[in-house]
């Protein structure tokens, strides 16, 4: 019974841990571009203030069933994964450990595309053209990114012969190597996939605002918007810390992993500030281009 | 902040803080007005760090920014966005065109005085207002909701039946559902 508190409490404790982090940077990202559009910018808490606002807000909105399920999917796809996720190092953190098994790597890379299946069905329920267009651009870069992504992990799984993540950071506590040097291409083709999956620009094609009104979440006001919001924090954590746990060795305490994700999420943001936006096709054939080339030398690289 | 009359209980104060330091804007520039919006927000004027950024469609918006004067036509656009919104909004009326018709007083199509259709909540002076006025009008907006005072949504529930009779005075073919709330 206890153990059973103190796994939820666990849990708890990491989906605020996750929200908090993914709403600090989404507030940092902000701020960023800001600064470099020479402006002052919002402070850096100002995402805590829109969600607490949107959830104050009322909402009543009816378009039908799938429509009020749709940001519950979102939102149970970004935790179920956080679940699944090594936070630490070792064994878990705050009587948290996480939902291991020997094949969760394969889990995690049908589970993370879960929410945004979730929020496609929520989007074409309310039966906005804007929706559906944001939607079908969704799913066309899901195509795109998926394959790089899915060849990296391939390669590591095949490579080190484990499917677990897990797995591979005891891999490299043992050789005291990070999975980033031990595949090169491997981290190459995940990272110029992480920039499709955050959604930022130049990826920013689904919830273009000047082009489709922001895409699906268009019809969702509200608490759904606040819901959604939270969602994306806490999968920007999520993948985050998989990339950190797979490719940098993981981290030993929470300063570390702060310090890690949050080198890697520059990534994506400073990329994004300096790009505009791509269209549809130039975003597909973005990911069948260097980064399938690199997938590609990554299972190679492992083969031989 | 507080007074003794109009206590506001601290749920109240924290709702009303984020409100009004989270305002997602949507700008019906149909009128000449709408040329002021990318100053005051962009690089030079820089309204989000204010916590006024854009949004999309109505359903996500907090605040209706009416820049310039209405026709007829964009009216019945205007009170189905405004209806379409979900509470607490805010209208804030941007020019001379929305509180006296301006240089349209003469006009056989355009409204003069928007409060008669929508509830606003704060006007904005001038013919244009830059957008310094523009700021201001945010802040006095800010003011108004951190003090409880920004209610436009509820008097229009109140009286909607006052809203709708001046609606349809202007608009002969009525085009919106009746709704029942």
């Amino acid at each position: 019974m206890n153990t059973i508190l103190f796994q939820l409490s666990g849990a708890l404790a990491t989906i605020l841990l996750a929200f908090t982090v993914g709403m600090f940077y989404g507030g940092i990202r902000r701020k960023i571009i800001a600064r470099i559009q020479n402006r002052v910018g919002p402070p850096i808490y100002q995402n805590f203030l829109d969600v607490i606002k949107l959830y104050s807000k009322d909402t009543s909105i009816h378009h039908g069933a799938m429509q009020h399920m749709g940001p519950v999917f979102a939102i149970t796809a970004s935790i179920t994964s956080l679940m699944f996720i090594p936070v630490l190092n070792g064994d878990g953190w705050f009587w948290f450990k996480n939902l291991n098994f020997s094949g969760d790597l394969i889990f995690l890379v049908y589970m993370m595309v879960f929410g945004s299946l979730g929020m496609a069905l929520g989007a074409g329920q309310t039966g906005n053209p804007n929706s559906a267009i944001g939607v079908t651009r969704g799913l066309s870069q899901m195509v795109g990114y998926e394959i790089p992504f899915v060849m990296s992990m391939v390669a590591l799984m095949a490579q080190f012969h484990t499917t677990s993540i897990t797995g591979l950071m005891n891999i490299q506590m043992q050789e005291n190597t990070w999975l980033m040097f031990s595949n090169p291409f491997a981290f190459i083709a995940a990272v110029l996939a992480m920039l499709g999956m955050f959604h930022y620009s130049p990826f920013d094609i689904v919830h273009a605002p000047a082009e489709v009104a922001s895409g699906p979440v268009s019809e969702f006001g509200g608490k759904y918007l606040g819901l959604m919001m939270s969602s994306g924090s806490i999968f920007a954590f999520v993948k985050l810390t998989l990339f950190v746990d797979v490719f940098m060795g993981g981290a030993a305490n929470l300063i570390e992993l702060v310090i890690k994700t949050f080198a890697l999420y520059l990534i994506p943001v400073l990329y994004g500030v300096v790009s505009p936006r791509y269209r549809t096709e130039q975003a597909i054939t973005y990911f069948w281009k260097w980064p399938l080339f690199f997938g590609i030398l990554a299972i190679l690289w492992a083969s031989f | 902040m507080y007074n003794d009359n109009n206590a506001q209980t601290i749920v109240e104060y924290i709702k009303n803080f984020t409100r009004k330091n989270s305002l997602f804007m949507l700008a019906y520039g149909t009128g000449c007005g709408a040329i002021e919006l990318p100053a005051t927000l962009t690089s030079r004027y820089d309204a989000e760090r204010l916590g006024v950024r854009g949004a999309a469609t109505p359903r996500q918006a907090d605040l209706l920014l009416i820049t310039g004067y209405l026709s007829t036509k964009t009216l019945k656009r205007v009170i189905r966005v405004y209806e379409q919104m979900q509470d607490p909004k805010y209208v804030i009326g941007f020019g001379s065109c929305t509180i006296n018709g301006g240089m349209y007083w003469d006009s056989y199509n355009t409204i003069k005085l928007l409060d008669k259709y929508i509830p606003v909540d704060v006007y904005i002076n001038g013919c244009m207002p830059r957008p310094e006025s523009v700021i201001a009008g945010f802040k006095e907006l800010q003011r108004l909701i951190a003090e409880g005072k920004a209610d436009g949504a509820t008097k229009y529930k109140e009286n909607l039946d006052w809203y709708r009779e001046n609606q349809k005075k202007v608009l002969k073919n009525w085009p919106l559902v009746e709704y029942n709330w």
